[in-house]
């Protein structure tokens, strides 16, 4: 039972191949199958989210100007005009976001991270991670029933406590897992030279740490900036020009959720300038983010 | 008694620490500094708790008065005093269920490709768009939904959805352009990139070694990845599944835009208008007042709550079960 070398020779492909059967065949077919289909699905998925994209450019960009950021909004969708105070108040009620979220967030990871064990911090965690689950329209309802029904009146300072409770898990988590990433041997290297427990954390573990921490506060900040559901009922929104946290005040999103829905063919027009506005804070943020964290590098 | 006396009032403040120090084991910095590190972690515990037990006692009211019915009854009637959240309850599940019947298999394709098939530059490219996208506001999605995707739907789409699969209960009744296809579509779009994320994140930890081993047992690139990447795998696209579906349940502002907030009687159509849970809030709290009417809003956020708790408490219970079975397959082998 020689191999000829008339056989051999003229394929010259690669020996070890087994020879061609049915079930060979089979997964040939099948592996081709799956990657077709692969590729259709990310093809399906990133055109969809392209054209929505190009859709929102497409129809806003015309009417990106800078009255956008310092006029007030006409009065019956009269051309014109800009959603200056929306910009304003966002500006402002995520300010109080921060000024609430953050060291709540902040001091959790350090809890969790440096002092935490047992029974406690793992209930800490776990309501951590329940929060972030948590529909943000629930934190709305929250301020909304403790602040603003007390109060007779829609605030921006309840606006800006339902975002600042959705800034403490995300700052938290993010917080938490840069900590962790922290070598032990830099706090020890610190306590040993003396320092205090709280000296460690505070001028050594955190400022380690901080481009990490910077990141998740950033990002937290820019999420919250998009949110909505939690302002309706809250902040409510205004056509003036606000900075009293104690009246309505107005949001990016919140003028853009009014101005779809609104009748006149103007305000449509401004509410894709204002969803451009916002696609390009995100944009602007997450591109920050990566450059200062050397983000594109270190993930891929 | 004589030295007591003639101690300065500094001596005073230093013996003092010293005696904290001594008592406790701690300098009184780090006393104070883990005091207060403690303090804003009950105010995070406190907050927590505090929005379950302002949902419930706020929603008393309605819960006394209606009980079970709550959840049962059709009509959400301010004037007739009868308040209940069938067809929300109704709409939300729906609605979920088709975003997570499309965005699941789309997006862990999709995410298969990325991670496996796609060239390494597009590869990156891809990833950062779809991280921007899980990152864009709902209300985008929304004025998307409500400006071309509802209008869409009620001149070509749901028109020749009726025409060609009119015979399946799904497509029948009247067109309206809004409604749970509409919601539906909307939050696939919502969790897609969420779902891409996560499971091109989980995949991508997958050993080079795993995919090595099994090229060179002279597997195929989908057996490779079916069961080198997605055994390995499974409980992070879990994760993100869950994550997603979370995000569908608890949505509010896309849907509401395009879900026509109307209770109707649940049906078989996919075209009939509908609620969801937290549409009922955003479309309600306005008029609520306060009495039964306002209790009602609040339980409707209060069923919201809860529906979100226990999707991410059985996650997170699935994935503790799964890492368990896990570990102990590797030590039998």
């Amino acid at each position: 039972m020689s191999i000829t070398a008339s056989t051999r020779i003229p394929t010259e492909a690669n020996r070890f191949q087994p020879p061609p059967s049915a079930r060979g065949m089979g997964r040939q077919v099948s592996n081709v199958l799956v990657i077709v289909l692969c590729t259709l699905f990310a093809l399906f998925a990133v055109g969809v989210l392209i054209y929505l994209v190009v859709y929102i450019l497409s129809n806003g960009f015309p009417y990106l100007n800078l009255d956008l950021f310092t006029k007030l909004p006409t009065p019956n969708g009269e051309p014109g005009g800009g959603m200056g105070e929306a910009v304003q108040g966002t500006m402002i009620m995520v300010g109080l976001a921060a000024l609430i979220g953050v060291p709540l967030g902040m001091f959790t990871a350090i809890y969790l991270s440096e002092f935490g064990h047992g029974w406690l911090a793992n209930g800490v965690r776990t309501l951590v991670d329940l929060l972030t689950g948590v529909p943000t329209i629930i934190f709305g309802l929250f301020a909304w029933v403790l602040i603003v029904i007390p109060q007779g009146g829609f605030s921006g300072l309840s606006g800006g406590v339902a975002l600042g409770i959705i800034v403490i898990p995300i700052v938290a988590r993010t917080t938490e897992d840069v900590l962790h990433l922290v070598p032990r041997e830099l706090r020890e290297a610190s306590l040993a030279l003396g320092a205090t427990e709280s000296r460690t954390i505070l001028r050594v573990v955190v400022p380690a740490a901080s481009s990490g921490i910077i990141t998740g506060i950033v990002l937290s900040l820019a999420r919250v900036a998009g949110e909505t559901a939690p302002l309706l009922m809250t902040a409510f929104g205004t056509t003036f020009w606000n900075t009293d946290i104690r009246y309505p005040m107005d949001a990016l999103p919140l003028r853009i959720f009014n101005f779809t829905l609104s009748p006149y063919q103007a305000q449509i027009n401004q509410a894709y300038a204002g969803s451009i506005i916002l696609i390009l804070l995100i944009l602007i943020t997450s591109f920050a983010v990566r450059w200062f964290t050397g983000g594109f590098k270190r993930k891929f | 008694m004589q030295q007591r006396v003639t101690v300065s009032e500094r001596g005073v403040v230093k013996q003092s620490l010293d005696w904290v120090t001594k008592r406790f084991g701690r300098k009184p910095s780090d006393l104070l500094f883990r005091g207060l590190t403690l303090l804003l972690v009950l105010v995070v515990i406190a907050t927590v708790i505090g929005v379950a037990v302002v949902l419930v006692v706020y929603s008393w009211p309605t819960i006394r008065d209606f009980g079970w019915s709550f959840l049962v009854n059709q009509a959400f009637d301010p004037v007739h005093n009868i308040y209940g959240v069938l067809p929300a309850i109704f709409g939300t599940l729906v609605t979920s269920a088709f975003a997570m019947i499309f965005a699941i298999p789309i997006g862990v394709g999709a995410s298969i490709f990325v991670v496996d098939f796609c060239p390494r530059p597009l590869r990156i490219s891809l990833a950062f768009f779809t991280d921007l996208l899980a990152a864009i506001p709902s209300v985008i999605i929304g004025l998307f939904g409500f400006l071309l995707l509802a209008p869409w739907l009620q001149h070509t789409g749901e028109p020749w959805l009726q025409q060609h699969l009119g015979f399946i209960p799904l497509f029948q009744g009247q067109i309206q352009g809004v409604g749970l296809l509409a919601a539906g579509m909307v939050l696939t779009i919502m969790v897609l990139p969420l779902v891409i994320a996560t499971s091109r994140e989980v995949m991508l930890t997958v050993p080079t070694s795993q995919r090595e081993a099994m090229l060179a047992l002279g597997a195929t690139r989908w057996e490779v990845i079916r069961y080198a990447v997605l055994p390995f795998s499974r409980i992070g696209i879990l994760g993100g599944i869950i994550l997603a579906l979370g995000r569908a349940l608890g949505e509010t502002l896309a849907v509401t835009m395009v879900i026509g907030n109307q209770a109707t009687k649940p049906s078989w159509s996919l075209f009939q208008t509908g609620y969801t849970l937290s549409s009922v809030i955003a479309n309600q709290f306005g008029e609520a007042t306060p009495g039964h009417f306002l209790s009602a809003v609040i339980e409707a956020g209060l069923l919201v709550f809860i529906i979100t708790l226990i999707t991410n408490l059985l996650a997170r219970g699935l994935i503790i079960s799964l890492e368990r079975q896990e570990t102990r397959g590797v030590r039998v082998v």
